[in-house]
């Protein structure tokens, strides 16, 4: 059975490669590459995958779950700018891609055990866009 | 990794199959079988799939949108599903169809490294419809 959690966060950010120019990030990033920076609230969907507890009835506690999550994700994300203060952003761009990896990276050994697995990280950036990432396998770089 | 990315159309349409009978139609599509046609605000979910390239991207999203405007929005926003876009001309402009004709307008001569995996149809808040392509 699936269960899945959603939060969200809010937080600053900036798409732009050191190694290349200004004209050349906002060819590759577009208004994301404004070195001052932007914002989103960020929306996280983290999907668990395991078998009901026959006796609680669970498949994973969700205190437990809320817990991982606000330690990982929430509490070092919100209200940041991501490439200043949320490594490895300062040297990985924190595309929407590279911010559900690095996530995924987090949560996974914290979510893993016996009957139960990290299925799934949603992250919207916005309604209009989000990724799905469902770990390393299938040849995806994990940072 | 999968990336999907919104976006919207304005249209209007009428479901009739003219080999059918007019009490046929009528009892077959119902009020949207209407002669003078009627409108939706349509939604669509591109979704692609692959791995991030150098810059972090599954797909670059100035590439996507351009794509996407070109082949789909142009042709179906504020448009008669009917009778301006061809290819739904030989078919019932169903929500079904209409998700077939842009997964099939999309996937001609596509430009990008990363795969298309889905294309979602969203007809109103209750009408939607998915195409998973393998």
């Amino acid at each position: 059975m699936y269960l899945t959690r959603k939060v969200e966060f809010s937080a600053s950010h900036v798409c732009a490669d050191p190694a290349r120019n200004d004209a050349e990030n906002r060819a590759l990033y577009g208004a994301a590459a404004n070195p001052n920076g932007h914002g989103h609230n960020y929306v996280l969907e983290v999907t668990v995958d395991g078998t009901t507890d026959p006796v609680t009835g669970m498949v994973f506690d969700l205190r437990e779950l809320k817990q991982v999550i606000q330690d990982e994700v929430v509490e070092p994300m919100d209200h940041r700018f991501l490439n200043r203060e949320v490594p490895p952003f300062d040297r990985v761009v924190p595309t929407t891609e590279n911010i559900a990896i690095e996530i995924w990276r987090r949560l996974e050994p914290r979510i893993r055990r016996e009957g139960v697995a990290l299925r799934n990280v949603r992250l919207y950036e916005t309604g209009d866009l989000y990724v799905d990432y469902s770990g390393p396998q299938g040849g995806d770089a994990c940072v | 990794m999968r990336l999907t990315r919104r976006y919207r159309f304005s249209a209007s349409h009428r479901l009739d199959v003219p080999s059918l009978s007019v009490e046929d139609n009528r009892r077959l599509f119902g009020k949207c079988n209407n002669p003078w046609g009627h409108g939706h605000d349509y939604v669509v979910d591109v979704t692609v799939e692959g791995s991030p390239d150098a810059s972090g991207q599954v797909v670059g999203r100035a590439a996507l949108d351009g794509l996407v405007r070109e082949k789909i929005l142009d042709r179906f926003d504020h448009k008669n599903l009917n009778q301006d876009v061809a290819e739904l001309a030989a078919r019932v402009p169903t929500t079904e169809n209409v998700a077939e004709a842009i997964r099939e307008m999309l996937a001609k001569d596509w430009p990008l490294a990363a795969r298309l995996a889905r294309v979602r149809v969203a007809e109103t808040d209750r009408n939607i419809f998915e195409l998973e392509i393998r």
